[in-house]
């Protein structure tokens, strides 16, 4: 670590913009300004709190609830949209959907901003790969991109949880990367806090064999019982489908309305004698 | 995370004209999860004296039976239901009571007195008494209430008007705090009557 902190100083930082680093990476990435001293990196970590272990002085947006499966007519990918530092509610309109090009979808779970300039990065690179091979990129090349620029700063304080969706020559693709490293293919992913939550549903509901609509209730159902239970979760329901001609995206719904849809029989009254009870819908 | 944000609570009280409010949200939570979204924060110790516990949900239930006990025991030696101003020293008494071993609650108490004049006070974990002539507030999204209620409340409010201030502070602060919320109950408290009002709350 020391030793990428070395070459990376030694690069110029009187700019920071985005140049590769002596091509000894297969990728070009972006520099950074580091902190002086043997190591930066720690340096950093006892101001950021990157994964809401601490009180630091500098908060990273946490908390969130992702998914993404494939079905037979291409890939569902649904997330929340509240962002939280500490126990604020700092944004319910969070997009956690980033849209790398018309083909391919990444998901944000962990740091925000760590998220969307990973992903904006992973953007630029598949634009070149499209230029310099006249074709797409694959999704599995894609997600190997990501994994390897985020490698290469392992140790450091970089916190994602990302899933990479997408249609190639193969058809649907659908790849979990992280920050340490991971990256794993699979039918079904549920990241962040409020994954548990959105697995259970998962797990009871999904078929490979749905048809768009069923997928979308399962997609929907599972953010909303996640926001519902985990306090960090919360806000609007966004859902996209990947298909063969590029993704969609579906209009917004809302978490607050979503509980009294899902739950018709709950009619609150306000007489003074039963305040709580519910009256009955028969 | 401290002890005080481990279940998550919201509370407010305020003074009105010949009425006082007190609100408080419905979560219980282990940190993040939310178990129950209908737990009782707010309790009646007279016909017109009410505490609110946020805080910690074990001594939420401790604290509620031990004030009972108390209640009970000064309304039979005394011959008389104990003033909300009493009932407030009370409280302090047996929160310093356990100086170095607290309970982590910060109660809030909201009544009318036996001349129909309002009264509301807060405390913190060992019982320093905050006199208010307009509001008090508690729990993990005190900050926020107290933003709403410098803005909302003002002097000499009646019942419904003071419902409306008490019900809107509160769900706007509980809709900034991740863990509060979850529903929420109103109680206006008049020379007439308490009037309850269950509130439909963002369920996220």
């Amino acid at each position: 670590m020391n030793r990428l902190a070395e070459q990376l100083a030694a690069n110029d930082m009187a700019e920071l913009g985005l140049h590769s680093n002596n091509g000894s990476s297969a990728v070009a990435g972006p520099s950074f300004q580091l902190a002086a001293g043997n190591n930066p990196a720690a340096f950093a970590h006892q101001f950021i709190d990157a994964k809401s272990e601490k009180n630091s002085l500098i908060k990273i947006a946490h908390g969130t609830t992702t998914l993404a499966f494939k079905f037979k007519d291409g890939v569902m990918v649904a997330t929340d949209s509240r962002a939280t530092a500490g126990n604020v509610i700092a944004s319910q309109t969070v997009k956690k959907v980033i849209e790398i090009n018309p083909y391919l979808l990444g998901t944000m779970a962990g740091g925000a901003a760590d998220c969307s300039f990973w992903e904006r990065v992973l953007g630029m690179e598949c634009r070149l790969y499209e230029l310099r091979n006249k074709k797409r990129i694959s999704v599995a090349a894609a997600s190997k991109m990501l994994a390897n620029l985020v490698y290469r700063y392992k140790g450091m304080g970089l916190s994602m949880g990302t899933m990479v969706a997408g249609w190639d020559e193969k058809g649907p693709g659908l790849y979990y990367v992280d920050s340490e490293g991971q990256r794993i293919s699979n039918d079904l992913f549920s990241v962040g806090s409020g994954s548990t939550f959105a697995y259970g549903i998962l797990d009871s509901h999904y078929r490979y064999d749905m048809e768009i609509e069923e997928a979308k209730d399962v997609a929907r159902r599972a953010i909303y019982h996640a926001t519902h239970r985990d306090a960090y979760s919360g806000g609007i329901v966004r859902m996209y489908w990947v298909k063969e001609t590029g993704w969609e995206a579906f209009p917004l719904e809302d978490v607050g309305e979503l509980y009294y849809k899902y739950h018709p029989e709950i009619q609150l009254t306000n007489s003074v004698e039963s305040p709580l009870a519910v009256a009955s819908s028969a | 995370m401290s002890i005080m944000q481990y279940n998550g609570s919201a509370m407010v009280a305020m003074v009105g004209k010949n009425c006082v409010a007190i609100a408080a949200d419905k979560r219980l939570g282990q940190r993040a999860l939310t178990v129950d979204t209908d737990f009782q924060k707010v309790f009646p110790i007279t016909d017109r004296t009410y505490v609110g516990l946020p805080g910690l949900a074990t001594d939420v239930k401790t604290l509620h039976d031990r004030f009972r006990m108390r209640v009970n025991l000064y309304k039979h030696r005394e011959e008389r239901t104990i003033e909300p101003k009493t009932f407030a020293h009370l409280v302090s008494h047996m929160l310093y009571e356990r100086r170095f071993g607290s309970y982590f609650v910060e109660p809030v108490v909201a009544g009318l007195d036996k001349n129909d004049e309002p009264f509301i006070c807060g405390m913190d974990v060992i019982g320093c008494i905050d006199w208010a002539k307009d509001f008090v507030v508690g729990g993990t999204a005190s900050d926020n209430l107290f933003g709403m209620c410098e803005s909302l409340w003002e002097p000499d409010l009646g019942p419904e008007d003071l419902f409306e201030t008490i019900s809107q502070a509160l769900l706007s602060a509980v809709d900034r705090d991740a863990l509060s919320g979850w529903g929420a109950v109103v109680h206006i408290i008049t020379p007439e009557g308490v009037i309850t009002r269950d509130i439909k709350g963002r369920m996220d």
